[in-house]
């Protein structure tokens, strides 16, 4: 990116999760369900002294995209690390849950998730988890009617039980801030020892789990400069095209073969992923 | 985590309210709403606990002028400091004066 295209650029990943909303869908149509004035916060929280946010770091919110019915929903990834609890997490699932009982009544509306979390909130355990496999199970059923479309931008990236969800949508779309994994660097330098990953190393997270390599490898649809209208346009442009022939999640044959094709006695490389991966497992 | 209130004598409420910030770490929210009783009613929630006199000293130095409009602002704080809750404040009281 040059100097004058920096400069010019409105950066997605700059904005908190309701501007974010706000840039996404068509302007002057936001409209914001359950909005931090209800007060529907985590009730778990406080009794383990730590302070809430009044929309639970979840903004839902209604509008329209190329005139279109649509709901976008935005993990505010400050608050928590974009945690799910039992209320983002509720105030997601039944979103999704909404927008297809209109679909099967006629009413044509489509969602767009932007993740920015690290999976479940801790303190909030299984009901951040039953949450989650609710999150998961109702974009299973809204993907029938219409695509549903996930978002990483970074910095948090999309780890644990969310980046099930992320593999689940009709369409990802990342950007070159993104990072896509189901641990945490940290988890994995824990589990199976420096050798395999080094979480203090940024360029080997990015280059096994950024945005830039989950695109190359077939794991995301779009790579998308970090600029609000790109990926507003990206956005559109994943709902003109209509749900995918078949989703990530249902091709998991190809991805299963490629994955034994990989030489499990040696760390890999960027590269081998890619190669392994690679074009052929685009939809 | 501590919870703390405080009171001040204010001038007619405004029509709107207002959000501003995050609570993220070194932030806070500030939730701003219309009061109908001509005082301004301010709850804090805050993860630094013992520190009331910074808090009691910087709202008395906001609020001493009964010249802002009558509202209920309820803070989370997450470790913000008096600087920030400051242009916090300032940030929610600017979005209700511009839709007045």
């Amino acid at each position: 990116m040059d100097a004058q295209r920096l400069l010019a650029r409105n950066s997605f990943t700059e904005l908190n999760a309701r501007a974010r909303a706000r840039a996404l869908l068509d302007p002057g149509s936001f409209r914001e369900l359950i909005d931090p004035f209800e007060r529907l916060s985590s009730p778990w929280l406080p009794r383990q002294g730590i302070v809430t946010q009044a929309d639970d770091g979840l903004v839902v919110a209604r509008g329209l995209l190329d005139g279109a019915p649509a709901v976008v929903l935005a993990i505010e990834g400050a608050f928590q690390g974009g945690s799910m609890g039992e209320v983002s997490a509720a105030k997601i699932a039944g979103s999704l849950e909404l927008a297809a009982e209109d679909n099967a009544r006629g009413i044509p509306t489509r969602a767009a998730i932007v993740f920015e979390t690290g999976g479940v909130r801790l303190q909030e355990a299984n009901l951040g988890l039953a949450g989650i496999a609710e999150i998961q199970a109702a974009m299973v059923d809204l993907r029938r009617y219409q695509p549903v479309v996930g978002i990483v931008a970074g910095p948090v990236g999309c780890y644990g039980g969310m980046s099930i969800a992320a593999g689940l949508c009709s369409y990802l779309l990342v950007t070159r801030e993104a990072r896509l994994g189901l641990n945490g660097p940290a988890v994995i330098e824990q589990e199976a020892g420096v050798g395999e990953f080094d979480s203090r190393d940024r360029a080997t997270i990015w280059g096994l789990t950024g945005g830039e390599q989950r695109y190359r490898s077939g794991l995301a649809d779009r790579y998308v400069e970090d600029d609000a209208a790109d990926l507003r346009q990206a956005l559109l442009d994943c709902m003109r095209e209509g749900r995918p022939g078949r989703c990530r999640s249902e091709r998991t044959e190809a991805f299963l073969a490629s994955l034994a094709k990989i030489d499990g006695t040696r760390p890999a490389t960027p590269a081998d992923v890619a190669t392994a991966y690679g074009k052929e497992l685009r939809a | 985590m501590q919870t703390l209130a405080f009171t001040f004598p204010a001038a007619a409420p405004p029509r709107g309210r207002a959000l501003a910030g995050v609570v993220a770490s070194g932030d806070l929210e500030v939730l701003l709403e219309p009061a109908s009783d001509a005082r301004i009613t301010i709850e804090v929630t805050t993860s630094v606990e013992g520190m009331e006199r910074t808090w009691a000293a910087l709202f008395a130095r906001l609020f001493a002028e009964p010249t802002r409009p009558a509202v209920h602002l309820q803070i989370n704080d997450f470790g913000a400091t008096p600087g920030v809750v400051g242009l916090r404040i300032a940030q929610a009281f600017d979005a209700v004066a511009q839709e007045d």
